[in-house]
C-alpha cells in the first residue's frame, strides 16, 4: 500500500510540475466543448434566426411565383435575392458565393391553374353530370420543374432539409390553388369561405419523462456529455506519453530492478489520471452551468443527478485510463503513442456516436459501435442527462466500462511480463 | 547532531567478520548465456563465474563485449537464454523479489525524474524498496550529506550538473543497503571532484560489506578499485584474477590497460 501511495504521489508531482501540460489537460477540453457548443448552437441559430440568402429567378411572373416569393420572404429561414437569369444563379452557387438558388419555370402559374381547373372540372362533371357523361380529356400539360441549385460544399443533411422545406411550401401552394379552383366553381361569392384551408394534421413533440420532470434537449444537454466524453478519453495521450517518457529517461528500467509490481506502477498512474478525468468533468459541468448562460448558450441542467453523473464519469475515466495504460505499455516512442492515441480516440468517438448518432450509421458500423467504450459512456451520460434514469438502468453500461478497464490493465500487465520479465 | 544512520554504518561488521553469510560466494553464475532474438550469435556465451562476498569485481571489456548484457541478466532486466545464477544463495527464478531487495543497480544513464527534486527522486525510489517514514527521510538526508549535496536536496534534477546527477543516481541505488551493488560505468562523464567523491564512497560501502560488480572503460580506475577483474570479449571471459596477477601473468605488460589490449587487441570495436 505504501508503494502505491508513493507511486501516486510521484505521479501527482510529475503532473503538477508540468504547468504547460496541466493547462492543456484542463483548458483544451473546456475550449473544445465551448467551441463545439457555440458552433452547433449557432448552426441552429443560423437556421432559426440568421437567414440564408436564396437567389431566385422568376421566369413565371404569375400568381404562383409571387406566392412562392411571398412565402420565402415570410419564412424565418430565407432571404430572397432576385436574379435575372438561370446562368448567373448557376455560376454564383457553383462557386460557393451563395448556397442556394431557385429557378421558377415559365408559365408555372398559368399551367398550374390550367391543370387544377381541368382536374376540378373533371371531378365536378363526374359528380354533376352522371347521365350525360363526358369522357375526361387527359391533360397534355407536362409537369413543371422548379430547379434547385445547391453549393456542392453544402452538406447532405442541409440540402435535404431545404428540399423538404421548399417541397412543403410548393405543396401548400398547389393545395390552396386546388381549393381556390373548387371555390370558384362552386360559388359566385369569392369572399365566402367554403373550405378551411388550415392544416388539420399537426405534430406535437412529446419528451419522454418519468412523470416528474421533462427535460427539453438542447445543444448543451447534447454537447456536454458527448464532448466531455471525448475530452476524457483524450487523457490517453498525456498518460501514454508519460509512460513512454519514463521508458526513455531510464526511470522505468530502474524501477524494474526494484521489488515492485507493474500493477503498483500502473496503480499510481490510474489514481492520478482518474482524478484528472474527474476534475476535467467537474470543470465541464461548471462551464455548462455557469459560463454557457453568460455567452448566450443554453444552461446545463444537472439538478438532482449530480451523483449519477459523477458515478458515470468515474467509470468513463477508468475506461479511458485503462486504454492509456495499455497504449503506454505497448508504445516505445512518443511518435508511436501520440498520433496513434489521437487517431484512435477520434475513431472511438466516431464509432461511439459522438458525431453521427449510432442509429444513423450503416448496420455494420452499428455493430462495431457496440464495442466502443465511448458508446457505452455516451449512452450512460444520455441516460442520466436526457432520459432521467436511475442507477439500476445504468449498471449494464457501467459494467462494460469497468470490464474494459480490467481487460486493458490485465493486457498491459501480461504484455509487460512477456516483454520484460525474467 | 549526528544522524543515527551514520552510527548504523559504523556498527556494520567488516566483510571479513561474521557478516559473511553461509554462502562462500555472493554471486554464482552457472553456464549463463544470452542470445537476443534475431541476433546471429550469442551476446554472452555460456559462462561460469563466482564472485566472493565483499569483493569489488571489475567486469572489463570493449564496447559490445557483453558486460551490460551480463549485468542486466543479474539484475533481473534481461531474461537469460540458458543457464542460471544465484545471489546470496537465492536462485533468480524462485526468489525474484527477494533477490531484487538484495541488489542495487547504478545504471550508466541518469535514471532520474528531471522535474522532481533530488529528495523527491530518492524518496520515491527508496519507497519502492519498502522504506518509509523517518527511516527513509534520515537515510536520504545522510547520504545526500555524505556525497556533498545537502544544499541541493530540494533542487530539481534538471538543474543538476552531470557529476551531481551521478551522485544522486548512486544514492538512489543504495538507500536500502543492498548486499550487492552493480555499477555500470558509475563515473562516466563526471568531473574529477565528483569522481573522487563517488569512488571514496564506493570504497566505504565495500568496507562496510557491500559486494560490488563494476564495469568501466577507465582501466586505471579499475586497477585501483577492484580486488578482482575479468576481461570479457565477444561474450566470453578471456581472463580473470587480481589486477596484479593478470599484469604479472601477461608478458610485457605494466598495467591493466596493457593486459586489456593484449587480450582484446587494438582493432576498433564500433558496432550499431
Amino acid at each position: 500500500m505504501h508503494k502505491l501511495w508513493a507511486s501516486t504521489y510521484k505521479e501527482f508531482l510529475l503532473l503538477v510540475r508540468d504547468f504547460g501540460g496541466l493547462a492543456i489537460l484542463f483548458l483544451m477540453p473546456l475550449l473544445l466543448v465551448i467551441t463545439i457548443t457555440l458552433v452547433q448552437n449557432d448552426t441552429f441559430k443560423t437556421l432559426r434566426e440568421t437567414k440564408i440568402t436564396i437567389l431566385l429567378v422568376d421566369n413565371d411572373h404569375g400568381k404562383v411565383s409571387k406566392n412562392i416569393q411571398e412565402n420565402l420572404k415570410n419564412s424565418p429561414l430565407f432571404e430572397v435575392q432576385m436574379q435575372a437569369s438561370e446562368a448567373s444563379v448557376k455560376e454564383l452557387v457553383q462557386t460557393g458565393t451563395y448556397q442556394l438558388g431557385i429557378v421558377i419555370p415559365e408559365n408555372l402559374s398559368k399551367d398550374l391553374n390550367l391543370k387544377v381547373a381541368e382536374n376540378v372540372e373533371g371531378i365536378l362533371e363526374k359528380f354533376g353530370a352522371e347521365e350525360e357523361r363526358i369522357p375526361l380529356v387527359k391533360s397534355k400539360l407536362e409537369p413543371k420543374e422548379i430547379k434547385l441549385y445547391f453549393d456542392p460544399a453544402t452538406q447532405f443533411a442541409f440540402r435535404n432539409s431545404i428540399k423538404s422545406g421548399i417541397d412543403q411550401m410548393v405543396s401548400k401552394i398547389e393545395t390552396q390553388t386546388i381549393y381556390k379552383a373548387f371555390q370558384e366553381e362552386l360559388t359566385d361569392n369569392p369572399s365566402e369561405d367554403i373550405f378551411d384551408t388550415e392544416p388539420f394534421l399537426l405534430f406535437k413533440e412529446i419528451v419522454p419523462s418519468d412523470g416528474e420532470k421533462a427535460i427539453i434537449p438542447n445543444s448543451t444537454q447534447h454537447n456536454i456529455p458527448a464532448w466531455t466524453l471525448f475530452a476524457i478519453f483524450f487523457i490517453i495521450l498525456p498518460l501514454s506519453i508519460n509512460m513512454v517518457k519514463e521508458k526513455n529517461q531510464g526511470t522505468f528500467v530502474r524501477l524494474r530492478t526494484h521489488p515492485v509490481s507493474y500493477a503498483t506502477f500502473l496503480g499510481g498512474k490510474t489514481l492520478v489520471f482518474l482524478a484528472v478525468a474527474l476534475v476535467q468533468f467537474a470543470l465541464m459541468l461548471l462551464v455548462g452551468i455557469y459560463l454557457f448562460p453568460l455567452i448566450g448558450l443554453p444552461k446545463l441542467d444537472v439538478s438532482g443527478k449530480l451523483h449519477l453523473l459523477f458515478f458515470v464519469a468515474f467509470f468513463v475515466g477508468l475506461a479511458a485510463v485503462g486504454l492509456g495504460l495499455l497504449l503506454g505499455t505497448i508504445a516505445k516512442t512518443q511518435e508511436q503513442s501520440a498520433p496513434f492515441g489521437a487517431t484512435f480516440v477520434v475513431i472511438l468517438a466516431a464509432l461511439g456516436g459522438v458525431w453521427v448518432p449510432v442509429f444513423a450509421m450503416p448496420k455494420f458500423m452499428q455493430v462495431l459501435s457496440k464495442i466502443s467504450p465511448m458508446n457505452w459512456g455516451l449512452n450512460a451520460f444520455y441516460d442520466v442527462f436526457l432520459r432521467n434514469v436511475g442507477i439500476t438502468e445504468l449498471l449494464p453500461e457501467i459494467a462494460l466500462l469497468f470490464l474494459f478497464f480490467v481487460v486493458t490493465v490485465v493486457l498491459s500487465v501480461i504484455y509487460n511480463e512477456r516483454k520484460n520479465a525474467v | 547532531m549526528e544522524s543515527p544512520f551514520l552510527n548504523e554504518i559504523r556498527q556494520l561488521p567488516s566483510p571479513n567478520s561474521s557478516f559473511a553469510s553461509s554462502y562462500a560466494f555472493m554471486i554464482q553464475i552457472n553456464k549463463l548465456a544470452k542470445k537476443y532474438k534475431y541476433a546471429e550469435g550469442y551476446s554472452v556465451n555460456p559462462l561460469d563465474l563466482t564472485i566472493e562476498e565483499g569483493a569489488v569485481f571489475g567486469l572489463l571489456g570493449p564496447n559490445g563485449a557483453g558486460k551490460t548484457t551480463l549485468i542486466s541478466m543479474l539484475s533481473s532486466l534481461l531474461k537469460p537464454t540458458s543457464g542460471s545464477f544465484t545471489i546470496d544463495g537465492l536462485n533468480y527464478r524462485e526468489h525474484k523479489n527477494e533477490l531484487k531487495q538484495l541488489i542495487g543497480i547504478v545504471p550508466q544513464e541518469y535514471a532520474l525524474y528531471p522535474s522532481l527534486t533530488a529528495y523527491e527522486n530518492l524518496s520515491y525510489f527508496g519507497s519502492m524498496y519498502g522504506l518509509q517514514g523517518n527511516s527513509l527521510k534520515n537515510k536520504i538526508l545522510d547520504h545526500i550529506e555524505i556525497l556533498g549535496l545537502s544544499k541541493f536536496a530540494h533542487t530539481k534534477i534538471v538543474n543538476f550538473s552531470g557529476g551531481m546527477k551521478r551522485r544522486i543516481n548512486l544514492i538512489a541505488s543504495i538507500l536500502h543497503r543492498p548486499k550487492v551493488l552493480f555499477l555500470d560505468e558509475p563515473t562516466v562523464g563526471v568531473d574529477v571532484q565528483s569522481k573522487n567523491v563517488i569512488m571514496e564512497y564506493l570504497r566505504q560501502l565495500n568496507a562496510e560489506g557491500t559486494t560490488i560488480l563494476y564495469t568501466s572503460h577507465h582501466l586505471n580506475e579499475a586497477e585501483q578499485f577492484c580486488t578482482r577483474v575479468a576481461i570479457i570479449d565477444q561474450g566470453s571471459i578471456v581472463c580473470k584474477g587480481t589486477p596484479k596477477t593478470l599484469i604479472a601473468q601477461q608478458e610485457g605488460t605494466k598495467n591493466l590497460e596493457d593486459v586489456f589490449l593484449a587480450h582484446t587487441g587494438k582493432a576498433l570495436r564500433d558496432h550499431a
